[in-house]
Parts: C-alpha cells; sequence; structure tokens
C-alpha cells in the first residue's frame, strides 16, 4: 500500500534531480547568464521543494520560508543584472 | 520505505550542496563563483528546511543568499571581467592548510560517529522545552536568543555596530547606479513594500514562530538592496541623525531594560514574571531596526549622502539634486 | 478522493520541472532557455501548489499556496527579462 507520504517523498527526490540535472547547464552554460539560470531554477524549484516538505514534515512554517525564499532570489536576480552602466 | 526514501533524498541534497561549493569555490571568474555562491546559499537554504530548522532556512534564505549575494557583487561592481590570478600553485602553505582542515574534518566526523550513538545523552533542547513556558514566548529560538542567552545577542549587536562603524569609516559611499529603467522599477514599485510587510510578518510572528530580530532585519536590508539597485542613493534610509539613533537602537534597547530591571531589584536582563514577553517584543523590534540599518550601511559600503564630509564638492551636488 | 486528485496535480507538476530542466539542458539559446526555464517551471509550481492545497486541505492553506505561486510567477517573470536584456546588452558589446 503507498501511501501519500511516499509519493510525496519519491515526487521531492526526483524534483531534486530535475534541479541538478539543471544545475549542470548552469555550470557548463557558456555565457554568464546562463549561470544565472541556476539563480532562477533555484528560486523556483526551491519553493516548490520548501511546499513539498512543508507538508510532508508538518512544518507550515517552512511555507514562509519559501515566500522569502522567493522574494530574495528576486532581489539576487536584479542585483546580478545590474551594472553601473545601464541604460535600464 | 519512507526512510530509505528519505537517505536517497537527504543524499542527493547533500552531492548538490557539495557540488554547488565546489563550483563557487573553484571558478576562475569571481562573478561566476559570486552566481553559484547565491545559488549555493538558496539550496543551503532547503537543506536547512530539511534538517526541520526553519528559522536557520529564514537566515540562510534571507541573509545567506540574498544579502551576501548583492554585497560580493557591489564588491566586483566596478570591475568588468575580473578573473582571479591565472597559474594558482598549490604552495606549502596552501597544502599545509589542506592537511589541517581534512584532519579538523576527520576529527568532526569521528565525534559526530560517536555522540550520534551514544545512549541517553542530556539533550539541551529538553531542558530550553522545560523552562519554556516561562520563557514568555512560544518559539524556542527566540526564547534562547532573547531571554536565556540575551548576553549573546548584546554583544552580538554590539560586534554589528562595531562592524558598521568600521564601513563608515571607509568614507563616503560611491555613486549611485542610474535610475532604474520601467521593469526594474515597476519590480521595485512591489517588491519593497512586500519585504517590508514581510519584514513586520516575521518580527511580529517570531514569539511563537520560527522568524525573530534578525530574519526581520534582514528582509529591511533586502528591501534597501532593492532601492539602491534602482538608483536612489539613499537606499531608502532616513536621515543621518536618524540613522544614528537606529544604529544604536538595538543596543540602547538591550541596556535601557537591563538598566530598569537592575533598578528593580532583579538580575541585569532577568525579566520580572509576565514582563518577559512585552519586553523580548520591544527589544525585537528595537534591534530589527538596528540591524536592518547596519545591513543597509554595510551594502552601500560607506557613508551614504548626508552624513556630512562628503568629500568633492561636485559628489555633494551630484546626490543633492536626486531622490 | 481529492486526496487521489491531489497526488495527481503534484505529480503533474513535477512532471513540468522536470521538462523544464530537459528544455533547459537541449535548447541551443540562452533565451529559449529562459522560455523553458520560466514558463515550465511557472507551471509546474502552480500544479504543485495546488495539488498540495487538495493533499493538506484548508481555505487559507490553500489561499496562502495560492499567493504564493503568484508572487513567484512575477517575480520570476521579471528575473527573466532582466537576465534577457543583460544579455542582449552583453551581445551587442
Amino acid at each position: 500500500m503507498i501511501t501519500t507520504t511516499q509519493i510525496l517523498i519519491a515526487g521531492a527526490t526526483l524534483l531534486l534531480l530535475t534541479l541538478g540535472v539543471g544545475l549542470v547547464r548552469a555550470m557548463v552554460g557558456p555565457s554568464l547568464q546562463d549561470r544565472m539560470l541556476s539563480v532562477q531554477l533555484l528560486g523556483t524549484g526551491g519553493v516548490a521543494l520548501l511546499l513539498l516538505l512543508s507538508s510532508l514534515l508538518a512544518i507550515p512554517a517552512l511555507i514562509d520560508v519559501s515566500l522569502v525564499l522567493a522574494m530574495l532570489a528576486a532581489v539576487a536576480a536584479a542585483a546580478l543584472t545590474r551594472r553601473e552602466i545601464d541604460d535600464d | 520505505m519512507a526512510v530509505q526514501l528519505w537517505q536517497v533524498l537527504d543524499l542527493l541534497l547533500a552531492g548538490l550542496t557539495l557540488g554547488l561549493g565546489w563550483a563557487a569555490v573553484s571558478s576562475p571568474d569571481l562573478r561566476r563563483s559570486v552566481v553559484f555562491f547565491i545559488a549555493f546559499g538558496l539550496l543551503l537554504a532547503v537543506v536547512w528546511a530539511r534538517l526541520q530548522a526553519p528559522d536557520l532556512a529564514l537566515a540562510e534564505a534571507a541573509i545567506g543568499a540574498g544579502l551576501s549575494g548583492a554585497l560580493l557583487l557591489s564588491a566586483l561592481r566596478d570591475e568588468p571581467d575580473i578573473t582571479m590570478v591565472g597559474d594558482v600553485r598549490v604552495g606549502p602553505v596552501a597544502a599545509l592548510i589542506s592537511l589541517a582542515s581534512l584532519t579538523l574534518a576527520a576529527v568532526f566526523a569521528w565525534v559526530t560517529v560517536h555522540t550520534l550513538g551514544a545512549a541517553d545523552p542530556t539533550r539541551l533542547a529538553d531542558q530550553i522545552t522545560a523552562q519554556l513556558p516561562d520563557s514568555g514566548v512560544g518559539n524556542p529560538v527566540t526564547a534562547v536568543l532573547l531571554n536565556f542567552r540575551a548576553y549573546d545577542t548584546l554583544l552580538e549587536l554590539a560586534v554589528l555596530l562595531a562592524a558598521v562603524l568600521g564601513i563608515l569609516a571607509l568614507g563616503p559611499a560611491r555613486a549611485p547606479y542610474r535610475a532604474a529603467g520601467p521593469l526594474l522599477d515597476g519590480l521595485i514599485r512591489w517588491l519593497v513594500p512586500l519585504l517590508i510587510l514581510t519584514a513586520g510578518y516575521l518580527l511580529w510572528v517570531g514569539a511563537h514562530a520560527p522568524g525573530g530580530a534578525f530574519q526581520a532585519g534582514a528582509m529591511l536590508a533586502a528591501a534597501a538592496v532593492m532601492l539602491r539597485l534602482g538608483g536612489h542613493a539613499g537606499a531608502g534610509l532616513p536621515q543621518a541623525p536618524t540613522q544614528r539613533i537606529l544604529l544604536t537602537a538595538g543596543i540602547a534597547a538591550f541596556v535601557a531594560v537591563g538598566g530598569a530591571t537592575v533598578a528593580t531589584g532583579h538580575a541585569f536582563l532577568q525579566y520580572p514574571e509576565g514582563w518577559s514577553g512585552g519586553l523580548i517584543l520591544l527589544i525585537e523590534t528595537a534591534a530589527t531596526l538596528a540591524i536592518a540599518t547596519t545591513l543597509a550601511l554595510a551594502y552601500i559600503g560607506g557613508r551614504p549622502p548626508g552624513w556630512g564630509s562628503e568629500g568633492s564638492a561636485d559628489t555633494a551636488t551630484k546626490i543633492g539634486g536626486r531622490d | 478522493m481529492t486526496e487521489l486528485i491531489g497526488i495527481l496535480f503534484v505529480a503533474i507538476g513535477i512532471a513540468f520541472f522536470v521538462a523544464g530542466s530537459i528544455g533547459l539542458l537541449r535548447l541551443p539559446d540562452l533565451h529559449s532557455r529562459l522560455h523553458a526555464l520560466t514558463k515550465a517551471d511557472n507551471l509546474g509550481l502552480g500544479l504543485l501548489c495546488a495539488g498540495l492545497a487538495l493533499i493538506d486541505g484548508g481555505v487559507l492553506n490553500a489561499v496562502k499556496l495560492f499567493l504564493i505561486w503568484v508572487l513567484v510567477l512575477a517575480a520570476s517573470a521579471a528575473a527573466a527579462h532582466l537576465i534577457a536584456q543583460q544579455a542582449l546588452r552583453q551581445a551587442g558589446k
């Protein structure tokens, strides 16, 4: 009898594997912007993982953590793409 | 069955974390390293969540990923394409340090293995849980930080103040970014209020759920970083005299409360019965503002306009005209 | 029954994440990779949130998850644009 919990854990593991595979591109990718994709990937993927963990570990506070993670990933992306000689 | 699944997840998580860390440290381009460092911080927040430490996950996501990354990037700001010195040879000093690190890691591993297997350990967490109802808050992390080990937090705030004094002594801050275009401006318009709201929420909820002064202060600092990236020279901070008050607010609140407790016959920072919750909230609010101002000034990297003794006159007029 | 539908949503959501990462690996250009990453991942996250809302139940929980999804949508859309703009600027130099 496969329980919901087992399916969710398996799903979280698959998700983490997917993130790992995506990170390979981030490490290989020729330009700097390809590597910035790792921040995007972990931002969205991290939120997904945290929400799954929040349900699995029964820690509602992890939903707050996912909120903070999403916002700070946006701040990181803004900081990465901002240069002195900017037009926008 | 579930246990094995968890083990696979944990193994994968550990491997990814190590891999990202290695990528951050070993890449020749510094900007690339910072990108991986930010990604590493985001993944580390997930690791803390897996280890059932939401307070640490909050702090890691806010400070470790966002703020540290932004800080490192602002240090790299004026360098177009900085690379490490091409030929990194492993000299004798580096080899010695590596050997010492490996020995330390082996000792840690041995200690961990032996303590994990120890029978019936006296766990500090149990003692804290037993004392929690008397502490005035429901969150054990907040109880430890603001009640049981309040001296440590007081001294941490003093360390932060010393650090920001050092940064302010470096001189005036660099010229701000140009005004943001419509895209970044649009992002700032909704993200900054949301960050401020979340900071208030984390401060309030820290009494009975994961949150607290450090996390809330880091969120406010992230809002200041966003404003600075958008071209506001002062990063949304108030005028310099108010900044001075805010920087010392945390320590001032601690000392004021401590003085009051001594004056009423208790020990220094021994909260009276029934007053703990309110006093902790008071100190945490002051600490949040202090931490936020400190981190914002650290990101600005010098004295923002308005602190006086600016430097060259044209810097003053250029900054005086905006924001 | 709702739990079964919830699990289905979660599974499809994770499948979208997998699709996004495959696109990330296989697509030839930064801009197309951005498409794959942002669109597929956000859709996957939305389905995941819907699934978890069904599994865990509770209106407040569901509203929270929905709002987090909207936040991630807005944030990743802005971030993707910023990254793409910077790539164009780099290419233009």
